[in-house]
């Protein structure tokens, strides 16, 4: 018995064990000596996570929409980052226009729903066309055909913003109805994250019941299981490709929508980061899974807000902030090694991936 | 491409012949040891950038363009030629920088260069420009090595401050107000990490404690993380040399933060901008900016504000626009110095004769102050001030003004 | 009857399409950017080529939809072009009832003046669509011409606005002999050509077609490049005639065009190496850019004066650094390779893009700082030299990269002939179908990883000493989409597209910096165009051509 589990065990296994268990040690170890440093107190560590879990909240709205159309047509749409951009870029605009005819000071709440549905909207129209333009007429070409265009379209969308808008970076107002804190459950939270926090899970539960509870998430299933045998039971696949981006555009706006109000600055290249952070979030999740995707993104939050702290702190190391991305990526190996397809990822590497 | 080849290739051939037959005139003899730019009459000057326009940095390059450019409209004309702007994008990196620099080096009709962008480019892209007899005034590299006497290129000179005396001033600053224990962030650009550290050894020599040093990437947002990590280090004073994005956010977002409550928070000259307090909201009342000293001189900078908002439809997008104006100024007066008209009226100008005469700038009253050259290219005016915000609207900037000037000047 | 009414409302579509393309152009700053770049004299303007060379194309293309009916195709050119014409006046229209500037940056008046040609704002719009009509009518009339009249009519405006587009390149080639440019400055006029200049080169190509037309065809005449043309003795020839134009290249261009060809010879070279890894094995890597930086860090580290002797005692040469930089690489390829061995297509893009993020965020790290100068880069890197001769400039460094582009085209080769190189393959085509077959996948898999490592860290070596001094920023995530992309819009798994894709979007975005501002806009544009239009690439290896067109049932991720 043991021995034919030696010899199941081959070279590779036993290098990769050797990076874990290291990667482990560093983890473990790190957290520790942070921890035992006292420079921290409970406080430092709530803040943290409320920071991680609001950045994470944008992280899986985005994600969303990089494992919805990975579902359906196994591609990954680099332009999603520019998608996300182009929202709240496009109702920056109109909050501007509220904010000088005097509007928003009136009704600022009113305001703000108009200005996040037109970030949403924009979105949308951007993830439709990209898709009817640039990805329909690829439907059965390689993979990796799709991934070039993406790719062209992002950059192509990043410049025409900065071409017709400008460089520079723009500011939201600074609305009073965001300030402040709010208590709950004794735990003394801003305003502002309170909000993004419940917002994002608001949208990703309607997402989730859409997706599992109407007709069309059904249909939109079927597509992503297997486009022919769905196109035979007549589901128009084109008009539910088009949908589905035009989803993940929606959601991409609210996450823009909620980006900006929270940090207050818009610019032609603020979709680049977070788009990659997104992508890594949802793949890893397990990309093409909805639930993988949520879980990513908060947890991709957490780590890069007291992974620095709690890993690398208390090690010593310089400026440990720098490093977050290093830690991210890490940890996304760490885990793509013992789950090769991510946290709720099919179980096997099916060819689909 | 075939078809062009031959068509190149007999146009060559038909001009050889032409050139054969052609009249000869009796050259005009340079005696300039790095040569002549000849311009013929009514043949417009031709001065060049070599800035970051494209891509994620294209903000610091594109501001400093435009000051060049409004420098050219307000100069009109030179010696009766009209000025022409030509350029190249240097990309903010190494690479680019010298791509660049090759390739305004080839171009034997440009007279100098107003440029470069980034510290990384002037390493790689001057010494080839200065070894083709080219002169380079940078706007915005603030590296020390750049001017350092072991390591200075002839041909290079800049209007951007050396950041040995920005840090330090910044560094004596917050110690005479009381400060001793300061924190830093730089945000891994040569420029804010080569101030934090000037900053850091100063204020340690004066006494100080830097309790902190952090880095963060210029694209971050969320800068509530390395806030927290900052304040469990209980610093006084917070000092980030930053741009205006990454600045903005950390303005912003430090009062959220416990422990940051009450921290002193100061920036330099790479945020001392409208579009900076913009960015930053209400938190940047009371913030420290380092800065030339505004109070040296007149309206020169509102008038230029307005002429760029005319120009652009829109505000100063960084920090070195007003540099860049008094590189491309310095340029030009050097150029009146030296060139030479002959009989048929075409200019000549000495590259070394250029190259000299812009090292021998003396109290030139430009936009950023009274620049004088040094030895090895340190044109910046040496004084530098600390400005205090007083007021968060960006419509009441106005560092140059006599009274109630926000920001106001509290140091020296 | 009902087939014209269709046809005449696609020519109103295309002229809304057209229409919607010029105002992007007009918005974007492009037209005023280049209102005084000339093509052509004073005649032509580069801003104008822009607006009415869409409006020529769009039409032309409306006009070849109508088929063999001559009327036809003029009248939907004249519509097609007119409606563009009209949704331009419509923007003008728009500027004159709001002041579009605080939203569109370059809403300027100066745009405006020029769309309505320096006129009235309701004349312009008159005007403007008037033209629009003229321009498209022209295109459809050259539409009806007989073909030969037609190709050489196209022919002449196309080379002359090249011409005029590159005119400065060419004056800047020309330049590098005094006598020989001054004989030719009557051809140029500004940064374009002269109306003389003009004039010679639409004679010159009317002449060629001409003597095409009447030269007798050989009918046993083969493409440049086939094969067959290179064996034999005529072939060794052919070939040492290649070789030598390649060996003096340098010094009939220039350094500036050196310089261009230097930074494609390094592109070429990680695009063989990433072409092993995502061509032959079918591995998607986006972090190749690593081991770029691992190759360039590690020669400055041995050969900078500030930095080697602190942990050498001594600075190296830049050939002793060379090997072990390619060393170094080349295991850190098989590092990379050992985590990800199970992950497939986008688990492994993702790790490996983080990987590359990895190396560059350390690079810049304050914690590798003392080592490696953080953000401050490496300085004083050494120039590689034999005897006493330095490879200093971008001349002769030439040389250095042509060997080093060689020596991987050889190894590249040989190894895709070799059973290695159809072990990759056959993974490529199906990893579990290539291991029952008795492909050791761990160590293909590897291979091919480090293969590619080792390329990129030459080039990264090579590309240390051409800059001297190397910063972490140098080694983005661009670098590594570049070469990807590079290497499918050559053709994936095709050497000599490579060599072609890093022409075409290294050295040709390199020449055409005047676009500065516009010029990653164009590069996405293109990008999508092209996987539109030729997705096989521009020179596609045969295998993979016969794959992209084989039947529609194929299921589009079968390529892993």
């Amino acid at each position: 018995m043991t021995k034919s589990w030696l010899k199941r065990v081959s070279a590779t296994d036993v290098v990769m064990w050797v990076v874990s268990l290291i990667i482990a040690g560093i983890v473990i170890y790190g957290s520790i000596s942070s921890l035992q440093s006292g420079k921290y107190d409970g406080n430092t560590w709530k803040d943290l996570i409320v920071y991680g879990l609001t950045q994470g909240s944008i992280y899986a709205l985005i994600a969303l929409g990089y494992t919805l159309v990975y579902g359906i047509l196994r591609m990954i749409n680099f332009a999603h980052s520019e998608i996300y951009m182009s929202g709240p870029f496009a109702s920056y605009f109109l909050a501007s226009a509220l904010l000088t005819s005097g509007f928003m000071d009136k009704q600022p709440w009113l305001s703000l729903i108009l200005v996040a549905l037109f970030a949403m909207f924009s979105s949308m129209v951007i993830a439709v066309s990209v898709e009817r333009i640039a990805y329909r007429p690829l439907r059965k070409a390689p993979r990796l055909a799709p991934l070039i265009t993406a790719i062209g379209a992002s950059f192509f969308i990043q410049y025409v913003f900065k071409g017709l808008f400008g460089a520079g970076v723009k500011n939201y107002p600074e609305l009073d109805v965001l300030k402040g804190q709010v208590n709950i459950f004794g735990l003394e939270m801003y305003r502002i994250h309170v909000i993004v926090l419940i917002s994002a899970v608001g949208l990703m539960a309607l997402l989730y019941t859409l997706v599992m509870k109407t007709k069309l998430g059904k249909a939109m299933r079927a597509v992503s299981e297997d486009k022919d045998s769905a196109a035979l039971m007549g589901i128009n696949v084109d008009q539910i490709i088009s949908t589905t981006f035009a989803i993940g555009g929606v959601l991409a706006g609210a996450a823009g929508f909620l980006y900006a109000i929270m940090f207050r600055q818009v610019s032609w290249y603020m979709g680049f980061i977070p788009g990659l952070k997104a992508f890594t979030a949802a793949v890893l999740g397990g990309i093409g899974n909805i639930p993988g995707a949520m879980l990513g993104g908060l947890f991709l939050g957490l780590i890069e807000s007291i992974g620095p702290t709690l890993f690398l702190a208390g090690l010593g190391i310089p400026a440990p902030n720098q490093l977050k991305d290093v830690i991210a990526f890490t940890l996304l190996v760490f885990i793509l090694i013992f789950r090769p397809t991510g946290i709720l990822g099919e179980r096997l590497a099916t060819k689909k991936a | 491409m075939k078809r062009l080849f031959v068509v190149l290739s007999l146009l060559v051939a038909a001009s050889m012949l032409l050139a054969a037959c052609g009249p000869s005139t009796p050259p005009f003899e340079c005696k300039d040891a790095l040569g002549c730019v000849d311009i013929a009459p009514g043949a417009p000057i031709r001065v060049a950038y070599a800035m970051v326009v494209e891509g994620p940095d294209a903000s610091l390059g594109i501001d400093s363009k435009r000051g060049v450019e409004i420098a050219i409209d307000d100069k009109k004309e030179l010696l009766g030629h009209s000025i022409e702007l030509v350029g190249e994008n240097t990309g903010c990196n190494a690479e680019g920088g010298q791509a660049a620099a090759t390739k305004l080096a080839a171009d034997k009709s440009i007279v100098a260069i107003v440029g470069t962008s980034c510290s990384s480019e002037a390493r790689a892209g001057a010494p080839i420009l200065s070894d083709a007899g080219l002169t380079l005034v940078s706007a915005s590299n603030t590296a020390p090595d750049l001017t350092d006497p072991a390591k200075h290129v002839a041909g290079y000179a800049r209007t951007a401050h050396n950041d040995k005396v920005q840090g330090a001033v910044a560094a004596e600053f917050a110690y005479a107000s009381g400060v001793r224990k300061a924190a830093t962030i730089h945000d891994g650009s040569l420029y804010a990490d080569q101030l934090q550290q000037v900053f850091a050894n100063r204020f340690k020599e004066l006494g100080g404690e830097i309790v902190y040093q952090a880095a963060i990437a210029p694209t971050d947002t969320d800068m509530r993380p390395v806030l927290t990590e900052i304040a469990a280090a209980g610093p006084e004073m917070i000092y980030y040399p930053i741009f205006v994005a990454a600045g903005g956010f950390v303005t912003a977002q430090v009062r959220e933060v416990s422990g940051l409550e009450n921290v002193k928070t100061m920036g330099a000259d790479g945020i001392f901008s409208p579009d900076f307090i913009k960015a930053a909201g209400e938190n940047v009342k009371g913030m420290y900016l380092s800065s030339p000293d505004f109070s040296a001189f007149g309206a020169g900078y509102t008038d230029f504000l307005k002429k760029h908002e005319t120009k652009y439809g829109e505000k100063p997008l960084s920090a070195f626009h007003a540099h860049a104006y008094d590189a491309a100024s310095i340029i030009f007066a050097a150029i009146e110095k030296v060139a030479v008209k002959d009989a048929d009226g075409t200019l000549h100008i000495g590259r070394q004769a250029l190259r000299d005469a812009i090292f021998a700038t003396k109290e030139f009253s430009g936009l950023t102050g009274k620049l004088t050259c040094s030895a090895t290219g340190d044109c910046a005016d040496p004084k530098i001030a600390v400005y205090e915000v007083v007021n968060p609207d960006p419509a009441t900037w106005n560092p140059g003004a006599a009274a109630d000037s926000n920001p106001k000047k509290v140091y020296p | 009857m009902q087939q014209e009414k269709s046809y005449l409302r696609q020519a109103l579509e295309q002229g809304l399409v057209g229409g919607a393309i010029i105002v992007l152009i007009a918005l974007l700053g492009i037209v005023e950017a280049f209102k005084e770049r000339s093509i052509v004299g004073t005649v032509l303007s580069m801003g104008q080529t822009f607006i009415i060379g869409t409006q020529f194309l769009i039409s032309y293309r409306t006009a070849r939809k109508a088929g063999s009916d001559q009327k036809m195709a003029i009248t939907g050119g004249a519509v097609t072009g007119a409606v563009s014409g009209l949704v331009l006046a419509f923007l003008v229209l728009l500027s004159m009832l709001f002041d579009l500037r605080p939203v569109f940056l370059n809403a300027s008046p100066a745009l405006f003046s020029i769309l309505a040609f320096g006129q009235s704002q309701i004349v312009g719009m008159v005007l403007l669509v008037v033209f629009g009509a003229g321009i498209g009518a022209l295109a459809g009339v050259i539409d009806t011409l007989a073909v030969r009249i037609r190709s050489t009519i196209l022919q002449i405006v196309a080379i002359v606005v090249l011409t005029g587009l590159l005119a400065e390149l060419i004056k800047l080639v020309l330049g590098q002999w005094p006598s020989i440019g001054r004989a030719m400055n009557w051809m140029f006029a500004g940064k374009g050509l002269s109306i003389i200049g003009a004039v010679v080169v639409a004679l010159v190509v009317l002449v060629y077609n001409v003597y095409q037309a009447y030269a007798p065809v050989d009918p046993k005449k083969k493409p440049f490049f086939d094969a067959e043309n290179w064996r034999g003795s005529k072939g060794y020839v052919r070939i040492a005639i290649s070789v030598a134009v390649l060996l003096i290249l340098p010094q009939i261009l220039g350094v500036y065009m050196s310089e261009v060809l230097d930074q494609v010879g390094l592109y070429i070279l990680m695009g063989l190496g990433l072409n092993i890894v995502v061509g032959y094995a079918g591995l998607l890597d986006l972090g190749y850019v690593a081991f770029f930086a691992i190759g360039a860090y590690v020669v400055g580290v041995m050969t900078s004066p500030e930095i080697a002797p602190k942990f050498f005692g001594m600075t190296f040469t830049w050939w002793e650094a060379v090997i072990p930089a390619v060393l170094v690489a080349t295991s850190f390829g098989v590092i990379l390779g050992i985590p990800v061995l199970r992950m497939r297509g986008d688990y492994l893009a993702i790790v490996t893009l983080g990987f590359g993020e990895i190396i560059r965020i350390v690079a810049l790290s304050d914690l590798l700082k003392p080592v490696i100068g953080g953000s401050q880069g490496i300085q004083g890197i050494a120039k590689p030299a034999i005897g006493g001769f330095v490879f200093q400039d971008q001349q002769s460094l030439y040389y250095i990269i042509l060997a080093g582009v060689f020596l991987a085209a050889f190894v590249a080769i040989r190894l895709r002939d070799s059973r290695l190189g159809r072990s990759w393959m056959a993974m490529r085509e199906d990893e579990d179908v290539a291991e029952a077959m008795g492909i050791h996948l761990v160590t293909t898999k590897l291979l091919a990883f480090a293969t590619g490592a080792a390329f990129s860290g030459l080039s990264g070596a090579i590309f240390a000493a051409k800059i001297g001094s190397i910063y972490p920023h140098s080694f983005n995530l661009m670098v590594s989409i570049n070469v990807l992309a590079l290497i499918i819009v050559g053709g994936l798994g095709s050497i000599p597209g490579v060599v072609v894709g890093s022409f075409a979007l290294v050295g040709l975005p390199e020449l055409l910096r005047e676009f500065a501002d516009y010029r990653l806009l164009v590069y996405g544009a293109l990008l999508v165009w092209m996987m539109l239009n030729r997705r096989e690439g521009l020179w596609p290896e045969e295998a993979h051509q016969r794959e992209l067109y084989i039947d529609k049932d194929t299921p589009a991720d079968a390529e892993a």
